[in-house]
């Protein structure tokens, strides 16, 4: 990479309005993310995380300041704009594994990419993908909730990377896994880290913020 | 893909579509096929109705005046006045003008079989002029016959040679008339035909006629007869209306056209049904899936591809519905046409030979599935568009 940051926030701050007052979620964050980093994002529930990696993850935008994802200003795009940057540069971890319970594993791996490709060359994609993570091809038309939480949740790291995403974003990974699952899961992300992925992970966990390279706190929307 | 996607969620609540699937079905076929029996009603009214587009009807102006001649609001006693008749003769000159004597009497068919029956008086020289023999010969000048209607003959029995008791009277029978179905002017099938001069002693002259019929032989010219007429005649004020047959078979479709829309119109209440359940259908079915649509979008679906998915599934729901409603009403619709028909007909010949069943019929049942279909994507909308503007972090944020 040309020393661009692969993400790049300046001023961010997110308000939301609500009935009471309004709530600052963000407030006037600044901070990059260089190519190949590991980052886990730290901080007491509250306190911002979540709203940290929804921007990160182009799924909202800011109210004040402005977030380059490669250079690229994003709090200006549109709502299919941002699709696409999410369907193209960015896969999703989350904590519940979000798999779509009507598509079988295979299906919900290659979803991000049969929107864009052709229908053989994403399951060829997807396959492949799904056998990096050690996933028996078994189990590869089952559906989601036929699979235990560890499988699932490799499912939906398999279709986080499917696209080749520039950024992989994880919202507690191994929250609702038990800890000999959550260290697989671990091990898979650090070795997607290795080989030059750059992930940012949100936890409460320090187990699991230690496999993290770089650790951002934050409290009450700022960074501490 | 997003194809599949749809079906397979139909097919995850598979009793939830199928009553929404039943939901078309049912206004499809009511659409259809109420369609097909006021087509069919028309279709046969059509066929029923004599189409004699050269005659102009002249009869005493009444209130509601401009009704047809059938009106049950214009039986009052009113009648033309032979000095009138001869006003109308002279205007419509050189068309022939039938003076019409109606009246009613007791009428004994032999074999102790009697009633009540129309008797229509005419001249002798016009009866060939307005009405076909289907057996007989046209009662002469001078030699009192009658001439009986077809239904009549058929009911009682009554060939040329015959004879009736009108009255006290007795008269032999001529001949018998070819149907003649309902015209504009008279409908003798039912009813019997004498000359005017046995009419008249039997009746006893009255000097007025209920009816006038001018018998215009090129239909391009039948305005300006009409005009000649009521300039003449309705100078002052109102005396009589003037109506031609075609203004007669007009008011008719308008009826019956009336009553195609309202069968229509009632079936079109049963898809209204339909549609709201399509609607409650897709509504439970968005907002279950609220999580799932905010994960689709997150991972890249955009918009238009999450409103794409929720349509197919309204347009699935639809386009079953209506391939099963069409079928179904083109089952139904031609039984409910031979029942019409059965009915409209009871005791008749008409009917007989007529096709309930023709393109227009068709038309209805296309036109059932295209509402069907259209109420279904109609109805499947305003959900599917809700579905698809969900911000997707709010949506992951449902449980």
């Amino acid at each position: 990479m040309s020393g661009e940051p692969i993400l790049r926030f300046e001023e961010v701050s997110k308000i939301y309005p609500l009935p009471a007052g309004d709530v600052v979620a963000l407030d006037l964050v600044s901070l990059t993310v260089d190519p190949g980093e590991f980052i886990a994002v730290m901080g007491p529930s509250g306190s911002g995380k979540s709203t940290l990696l929804n921007l990160m993850g182009c799924l909202d935008v800011p109210t004040r300041g402005k977030i380059y994802l490669s250079g690229q200003e994003i709090s200006r795009m549109s709502d299919d704009d941002l699709t696409r940057l999410r369907r193209d540069r960015i896969g999703f971890v989350f904590q519940q594994f979000n798999l779509i319970p009507l598509l079988s594993a295979v299906e919900n791996v290659e979803f991000p990419i049969i929107l864009t490709t052709d229908r053989e060359e994403s399951r060829r994609r997807a396959i492949e993908v799904m056998r990096a993570m050690h996933l028996n091809d078994a189990l590869f038309t089952h559906r989601p909730a036929e699979l235990s939480g560890g499988e699932q949740q490799r499912v939906a790291i398999a279709r986080a990377l499917v696209n080749d995403p520039d950024l992989l974003l994880c919202d507690e990974p191994t929250g609702n896994l038990d800890s000999k699952t959550g260290t697989a899961i671990m091990e898979i992300l650090a070795e997607e880290n290795r080989e030059g992925k750059t992930v940012i992970m949100v936890t409460h966990d320090p187990n699991v913020a230690a496999y993290a390279r770089r650790t951002i706190r934050i409290v009450d929307g700022r960074l501490a | 893909m997003f194809f599949s996607f749809a079906v397979r969620n139909l097919k995850r609540h598979w009793i939830r579509s199928a009553l929404s699937i039943i939901g078309i079905v049912i206004g499809v076929v009511a659409i259809a096929s109420l369609g097909i029996m006021g087509n069919s009603i028309n279709l046969l009214v059509a066929n029923v109705i004599t189409d004699v587009g050269d005659t102009i009807v002249i009869t005493p102006h009444t209130a509601i005046g401009g009704t047809f001649a059938g009106d049950p609001r214009t039986a009052v006693d009113a009648a033309i006045p032979v000095r009138e008749v001869e006003e109308i003769r002279r205007a419509a000159n050189p068309h022939r003008t039938i003076p019409v004597l109606q009246g009613a009497d007791e009428v004994e068919f032999g074999r102790g079989e009697s009633g009540y029956t129309q008797i229509i008086g005419l001249a002798s020289d016009d009866i060939p002029i307005l009405l076909d023999l289907a057996d007989g010969q046209y009662p002469r000048q001078n030699q009192p016959g009658a001439l009986v209607g077809t239904y009549l003959a058929a009911e009682y029995d009554v060939a040329p040679g015959s004879r009736l008791t009108i009255g006290n009277e007795s008269i032999r029978v001529a001949g018998v008339l070819a149907e003649r179905g309902f015209a504009a002017d008279i409908n003798p099938d039912y009813a019997i035909v004498v000359p005017d001069g046995w009419y008249e002693s039997h009746f006893g002259a009255r000097d007025t006629y209920p009816m006038v019929i001018v018998r215009v032989g090129d239909a391009e010219e039948i305005d300006a007869v009409k005009e000649a007429i009521d300039s003449r005649i309705n100078r002052r004020e109102d005396i009589v209306d003037i109506l031609d047959s075609r203004d007669m078979l007009r008011q008719y479709e308008e009826i019956y056209q009336q009553i195609t829309v309202f069968l229509v119109g009632i079936g079109g209440i049963s898809l209204i049904v339909a549609a709201v359940n399509i609607l409650n259908v897709m509504y439970i079915s968005v907002t279950e899936r609220i999580r799932e649509i905010g994960v689709m979008r997150s991972i890249g679906a955009l918009r238009r591809e999450v409103l794409r998915m929720f349509l197919y599934e309204a347009v699935i729901l639809g386009l079953i519905g209506s391939i099963i409603g069409g079928v179904l009403s083109t089952a139904f619709g031609y039984l409910i046409s031979l029942a019409a028909v059965e009915v409209f007909t009871a005791g008749t010949t008409f009917g007989e030979n007529i096709t309930v069943f023709d393109l227009s019929a068709v038309g209805y049942i296309v036109f059932g599935m295209a509402f069907g279909i259209g109420t279904s994507i109609a109805a499947g909308f305003y959900p599917a568009w809700n579905a698809s503007q969900l911000a997707p972090v709010d949506a992951m944020r449902q449980k």
